[in-house]
């Protein structure tokens, strides 16, 4: 096969490239034209652009071929879409880019806009957040729902991408750069939370994938596999990269809350007992 | 109002995949509205063009398989064999069984004629082009594949084990898990042949 073939699309979604299109060309634009003091360094502008490329892989080339036709790789594919890809794009910070588009849009465009925020502040309420996260992979893998999204074109588009944005979203709440000392941001000790609880039920379903004696998404079965694979390897594979991945990236987002936090926490008392000095 | 809308995405989905076969109930897995309708161009044993549209009006069995395969294929044909004809008389001749090599090297149209021939009046020979093949598959969200051939020049073909059932204007209703017997098959077809009599 020419090495073209693997960077095409399996299953071309014009949507999906048009979506892709206007992320990387909006982002591109307002690096060129925000002030310099705004404008994030590179290293910043790199973990976007890889976390946004690196969603749009597991979506458009070949990937999407095996991850149609071995569990183990749709396992990874999700580990990309709900986790990795927006960890990296939540650390890479964008909200200056967002603010300067944000400045740039009429007032009456916001008006229309109002209810999507709306939307967004209820979607970002702890609570909701976590259970979205974790509610929306339970419900994929629940065998029945995954079944149907596996055999109907809609429904596995409708999946990926559900939980692409929930994994912006959630992560996005978790990295918010704003500090809750001064902003309406979450608490780190709130986020340190949430991120330990949603790690216990991702565990216990890749476990039980894990450790099922039978079959438990027999779709790959039905629907032939991409390449000859025993069966039950391709299941443990799949149950492994729903267990130790996930639990490791709430690791080390719980690290890195830490570190914001204990940063902060200098820069508080530093600042206290300087305006104690000049008392 | 607005505190369910969270739950909006799950809602739809729940819909979109639990409208179905509220009433009806299959030992098959119900398949309605998930998949494309019935449709590809491909050669007969022949060598003519075969339309979906040439059995329309008939109950279409569509399966993806291989003359030189061990014992899926023959089980899988033998088996819907017997669950036609088990079917009360005035229904055998509404199903036909569309048998699509996914394996066109070697099943050449005579090799593939006297292998269809074997297992049924109502079972058609067909294949294509491996591009061809691709497509279809890739339109009932399946595959195939090909093992390294041995010294003989043998190589195992890997393929779906399901059976797509098409009612007989074309939708796409069931797929036959390998898990059903003969009979279960049967009291499916049955209902499916009643239901558009």
């Amino acid at each position: 096969m020419p090495v073209s073939s693997y960077l095409l699309p399996y299953d071309f979604s014009p949507l999906t490239l048009l979506s892709y299109m206007l992320v990387l060309g909006f982002y591109g634009v307002a690096l060129l034209k925000m002030p310099e003091q705004d404008r994030p360094g590179s290293g910043r502008i790199i973990t976007f652009t890889l976390g946004v490329m690196l969603c749009y892989a597991v979506m458009q080339t070949r990937f999407d071929y095996y991850s149609q036709y071995m569990f183990f790789v749709h396992r990874g594919q999700h580990l990309i879409l709900h986790h990795l890809g927006p960890i990296l794009i939540a650390l890479s910070n964008p909200l200056p880019v967002m603010q300067f588009w944000y400045r740039k849009t009429s007032s009456s465009v916001r008006y229309w806009l109002q209810p999507l925020g709306w939307i967004y502040r209820i979607l970002q309420q702890p609570v909701i957040a976590s259970v979205l996260f974790v509610g929306l992979i339970y419900f994929w893998l629940w065998p029945p729902i995954h079944f149907d999204a596996m055999l109907s074109r809609r429904l596995y588009w409708i999946m990926n991408w559900s939980m692409l944005l929930d994994g912006l979203l959630f992560w996005w709440l978790i990295f918010d750069t704003r500090s809750p000392a001064v902003t309406n941001a979450l608490g780190y000790g709130k986020r340190i939370l949430l991120l330990a609880l949603v790690a216990i039920p991702q565990m216990i379903l890749g476990a039980w994938i894990v450790f099922s004696r039978g079959m438990v998404y027999d779709v790959y079965e039905v629907c032939g596999r991409a390449w000859p694979m025993p069966p039950e390897t391709d299941q443990l594979l799949g149950g492994l990269l729903t267990w130790i991945p996930p639990a490791m990236m709430s690791i080390i987002g719980i690290l890195i809350v830490l570190r914001r936090a204990m940063h902060e926490d200098g820069k508080f008392s530093k600042s206290r007992s300087l305006a104690g000095g000049n008392a | 109002m607005i505190r369910t809308l969270p739950l909006w995405t799950l809602f739809i989905t729940l819909m979109l995949t639990g409208c179905a076969g509220n009433e009806e109930s299959w030992h098959a897995k119900d398949i309605s509205g998930l998949m494309p309708d019935l449709e590809f161009q491909l050669r007969g044993t022949d060598g003519r063009t075969v339309r979906a549209s040439d059995s329309a009006g008939t109950i279409r069995l569509l399966y993806f398989g291989f003359t030189s395969c061990p014992d899926v294929c023959p089980t899988t044909l033998t088996d819907l064999r017997r669950s036609v004809s088990q079917l009360p008389e005035e229904y055998q001749n509404d199903v036909t069984t569309l048998f699509v090599s996914v394996d066109p090297r070697r099943d050449v149209p005579e090799r593939l004629a006297s292998y269809v021939h074997f297992f049924g009046d109502h079972v058609v020979g067909l294949t294509a082009e491996e591009t061809v093949l691709r497509t279809l598959t890739k339109r009932y969200r399946t595959t195939f594949g090909y093992d390294e051939p041995d010294a003989s020049g043998n190589y195992n073909v890997s393929h779906s084990s399901a059976v797509y059932v098409f009612d007989r204007n074309g939708h796409a209703r069931l797929l036959l898990r390998p898990d059903l017997s003969p009979e279960q098959v049967s009291e499916d077809l049955a209902q499916l042949a009643r239901e558009s009599d």
